[in-house]
């Protein structure tokens, strides 16, 4: 395996996750081949790359969805290889999986409260809730509502809210712009950027390479389950290759 | 009229019973997706422990609240763990496997239960008798309370014992407990996201396989309860008890709509009337109970619109089905033909409203 | 007729074997329960290997063509085709009351399969659970089928030859069958149902057809079945226990395997019928041992499916036919 190329300077941050030689496989095929990749401490980094190339194979490895057929998860400086989904949560990670999985039979405001689950100070947990309809004030609309009902954007807001609600240090983001109006994106992408400028790091999975690139610190291109370019994400977007592979230009 | 007072009685007493093992069934499937064909042998499990218990507590102790409240204690305990072996091992290691596969296991573990208990295993321990495996032949089960009238109406017309009062006082504080557990509390909160998908709710940070685990054993010893109740009711006890009450609550479940606690009671309750009415008057007694279902399912179709003449076809189908079926059975003679009732039931709801009367329609994941 | 020279073949061995076993009853009795079981074995396993459906109600229809078949033969016992010598004629009214036991499984399996409109796997199963019960309720309160007591005095027509002309036939069908567009069909949706309907599969036509070709043969089995057993009685030969020791018969061979289920079916008869006949041969105090192997087959049965589920779900063959295992390890020492 070759090393990936790189362009641009990272800034050098203490980390919050580092994935070693990370590979995964489903039965006879290998999603991810050994890739390893780093999330500093406040960074938001992005994962991009075509269908299939292993981004959501990634997250769930890293949130414990999948157990890693070999490498290294280390999130603050505590090997978790291996550890279970549930018990990624308590140690300060949270992943707003691919299509959303929010709980259709249940409320907006019980959607929220699971995202909560851990934690046992109400007084804390209604603040968070509140806060998080300050963010998407059209949740706060539709709070006793079965989640089922809401729009793809709505469920989408409920998911990173959901989310957030367990105060996580690692934000998992799996394709938050899929199948969504522009303007929702949008919304969606200017609140990432509100809660990582309060010091959140994310690990985004993002389709839409150019709003991913904007936003990133720092980005990894998978292809076939090897990361092959990295960089910050300002180099990526000017990099010909990448405009043309990924932004179509 | 006094008759027909005593079968409504008797219809609701065994129902509640029905209800309890019912809503066992309907818990279990809300997390797991899977008909735990073993509950009613868990059950039967349950009630020879509670015959364990006062059998070893003697005669003389048996009848007051303190025996048979540790008699219900001791089998409800020992079943919730026997729930808990069973989905450690049996089920949890096929949990993502095709549905098809934990099926097989259930019945499976069914008839390792239901059928390994009609051995008779007993020898002798420092000169105590023991006994591991009760055998096949029925054996009676000891009045853990004492069975007193409740209630008499007219000559000796009708009873109400007062172990009726207790099944369905049990009962219905049962399940309006339950109904709290899953939609008031923070633990039924996570059962309903396991329900949904036990992936996603690992992302919660929801132990899933303690919240299965913990339904299961809280399934597992309602049937254990709802076992001594049929005990008590029935007088008499064997191995393969569980296997027609099992099915029974399973239909009762299906009928509510497999996965909802009040349609898993309703279910039992009907089902244990109907049952009752096939007895009292014989099977043309359910005819204008079809009647009126079929005539309900016919209405709604309608209201929902779409291709008329195929509503009536279908529904003048359903008519000669049910005026073939009522000519079929307008000579049977009742008390012989109660364990049909629960299966043409299903059958009926099944084709009419597959959903169960409270259920919803869930449309299936591609 | 290229198609018919099997038929010829299995004919004239079938005959011969006939013949060279007339001499042992309690072989030839032996034969004929494995063959029955081969039959319900392999029919069942077109509903629930070929079709992916789940059936539990497989006895059911053997009890209907036992009884409906058994009281043709009853009634017809007395009469004779003039001009045949008896023998010929007993077996043609034999070949009558088989196929109108089949036939009215048949129609039984058609009233089951059609819930499976709607219904996917364990409701289905279910209802031919409950379809089972009915049927034993049924045959236990009718009075003119000899009620719980049983029914008893059928001519004793079944031969071996006749068993095992029907297993060759079912074996025949199971196979032309899986090779022929309509057994593609069954096993698309045994596969993907969605996908299946999507290209245009009218999967709900083709479950109800395999239900009902599946419910014939078990039929016929029944009928086989009572026409060389003293006695039938619902309780014992027809029970959930039967259906349940079809259904491990089929998934001990691997659903969708045809030799699979033979060869399980063959086994699995013989087994518990050689231990206790071991036993009784060893000498009278271990009759009651042989009981007690009697009784542990029905709890072994279902600790058997529940080890099979946890560590080979897939069966002895999975999908596949025995021949395919041995051309693939031709393939590999090659």
């Amino acid at each position: 395996m070759s090393e990936p190329v790189t362009l641009g300077e990272r800034v050098a941050r203490e980390p919050m996750l580092v994935v070693k030689d990370l590979e995964v496989s489903y039965g006879a095929i290998k999603a991810l081949r050994g890739i390893s990749l780093t999330v500093g401490q406040g960074e938001v980094v992005a994962l991009i790359g075509a269908n299939g190339a292993g981004k959501t194979s990634t997250l769930r490895a890293v949130s414990g969805m999948v157990t890693p057929a070999k490498g290294t998860v280390t999130l603050r400086g505590e090997n978790v290889t291996g550890v279970k989904a549930h018990q990624m949560v308590p140690r300060g990670m949270a992943h707003a999986p691919e299509g959303r999985g929010i709980f259709p039979n249940l409320t907006v405001q019980e959607n929220l409260d699971l995202g909560a689950y851990l934690r046992r100070d109400t007084q804390g947990i209604a603040d968070d809730a509140k806060r998080c309809f300050s963010l998407f004030p059209r949740l706060q609309e539709r709070r006793e509502q079965l989640a089922g009902t809401l729009s793809g954007g709505e469920q989408q807001m409920l998911a990173i809210s959901r989310s957030l609600m367990s105060r996580p240090k690692l934000l998992l983001l799996d394709e938050p712009s899929l199948g969504l109006a522009p303007q929702v994106t949008q919304t969606i992408f200017r609140i990432l950027r509100e809660v990582n400028a309060e010091g959140m790091s994310i690990l985004l999975v993002e389709q839409n390479a150019h709003l991913a690139l904007e936003l990133a610190n720092w980005a990894y291109v998978l292809e076939t389950g090897d990361i092959v370019m990295q960089g910050t994400g300002k180099a990526l977007l000017a990099s010909e290759e990448i405009r043309k592979a990924y932004l179509g230009e | 009229m006094y008759e027909l007072i005593q079968h409504l009685i008797n219809g609701l007493a065994s129902g509640t019973i029905y209800a309890l093992v019912a809503l066992g069934y309907t818990m279990v499937y809300g997390v797991l997706k899977l008909i735990n064909f073993a509950h009613g042998d868990v059950m039967m499990v349950g009630v020879y422990v509670g015959y364990a218990v006062a059998f070893t507590l003697g005669k003389e102790h048996l009848g007051s609240v303190w025996s048979a409240l540790l008699i219900f204690a001791v089998a409800m305990s020992a079943c919730a763990a026997l729930g808990f072996l069973i989905e450690r091992f049996a089920y949890r290691p096929l949990r993502d496997k095709p549905r098809l596969t934990a099926l097989i296991t259930a019945i499976g573990i069914s008839f390792a239960i239901s059928y390994g208990f009609q051995f008779d295993v007993h020898g002798t321990i420092g000169g105590h008798e023991l006994t591991l495996l009760p055998g096949a032949a029925a054996r009676r089960f000891p009045e853990i309370i004492r069975p007193t009238q409740w209630l008499v109406l007219g000559d000796d017309d009708v009873i109400i014992w007062n172990w009726q009062v207790i099944s369905f006082g049990i009962a219905l504080s049962l399940m309006g407990a339950l109904q709290y557990l899953v939609f008031r509390t923070r633990f039924g909160k996570a059962m309903r996201a396991v329900s949904h998908d036990h992936r996603v709710a690992a992302l919660m940070g929801i132990p899933v396989d303690t919240i299965i685990a913990f339904t299961f054993m809280l399934g597992s010893a309602l049937a254990a309860g709802a076992g001594i109740l049929y005990a008590i009711k029935d007088k008499s006890i064997q191995p393969l008890m569980g296997v027609m009450v099992g099915l029974k609550a399973f239909v009762a479940a299906v009928i509510g709509g497999i996965g909802n606690l009040p349609g898993a009671v309703v279910g039992a309750l009907l089902l244990g009337l109907c049952e009752e009415a096939v007895v009292g008057y014989g099977a043309t007694a359910l005819i204008p109970l079809l009647v009126l279902f079929l005539g309900v399912v016919a209405f709604e179709q309608w209201r929902r619109g779409g291709d008329r003449s195929k509503q009536v076809a279908v529904a003048g189908a359903q008519l000669t089905a049910l005026l073939g079926f009522g000519w079929l059975i307008r000579n049977v003679n009742g008390s012989t033909w109660r364990d049909a009732v629960a299966f043409g039931f299903l059958i009926v709801v099944l084709l009419a409203r597959p959903e169960g009367l409270f259920g919803r329609v869930q449309a299936e994941k591609v | 007729m290229k198609s018919l020279l099997p038929v010829g073949i299995a004919m004239l061995v079938l005959g011969l074997l006939q013949l060279l076993l007339g001499g042992s009853p309690y072989v030839v009795y032996l034969s004929l329960l494995v063959g029955v079981n081969v039959i319900l074995a392999v029919s069942l396993n077109i509903v629930n290997g070929l079709t992916g459906q789940f059936s539990i109600g497989h006895a059911g229809f053997m009890a209907v063509g036992a009884y409906l078949s058994a009281a043709l033969s009853l009634t017809l016992k007395d009469y004779k085709v003039g001009f045949l010598p008896g023998a010929v004629s007993d077996q043609l009214f034999f070949i009558v009351s088989l196929l109108a036991g089949g036939t009215g499984a048949a129609l039984c399996g058609f009233l089951v399969g059609l819930p499976s409109l709607r219904l996917k796997g364990d409701y289905l199963a279910i209802v031919t659970l409950g379809f089972g019960e009915i049927i034993l309720v049924a045959l236990r309160n009718t009075e003119g089928l000899g009620g719980a007591l049983g029914l008893s005095g059928t001519p004793q027509y079944t031969s071996f030859f006749m068993v095992w002309f029907w297993v060759f036939l079912v074996v025949l069908f199971a196979r032309r069958l899986l090779a022929s567009p309509h057994g593609r069909s069954l096993v698309a949706i045994r596969e993907d149902e969605v996908a299946a309907e999507s290209m245009g599969v009218d999967t709900t036509a083709y479950k109800v057809r395999a239900f009902v070709v599946s419910s014939f043969f078990a039929g016929v089995a029944g009928a086989l079945f009572s026409h060389f057993q003293s006695i039938i009685t619902p309780g014992d030969s027809f029970s959930f226990v039967k259906s349940m020791e079809i259904v491990v018969m089929v998934v001990a061979g691997g659903l969708g395997s045809t030799t699979g289920a033979v060869i399980a079916a063959v086994v699995l008869t013989l087994l518990p019928e050689g231990m206790r006949a071991l036993f009784i041969s060893l000498g009278g105090d271990n009759a009651a041992l042989a009981q007690s192997i009697d009784q542990l087959r029905k709890p072994i049965f279902g600790l058997l499916l529940v080890l099979m589920m946890l560590t080979r779900p897939q069966g002895l063959f999975g999908t596949h036919e025995v021949w395919d295992l041995l051309k693939r390890k031709k393939g590999a020492t090659a």
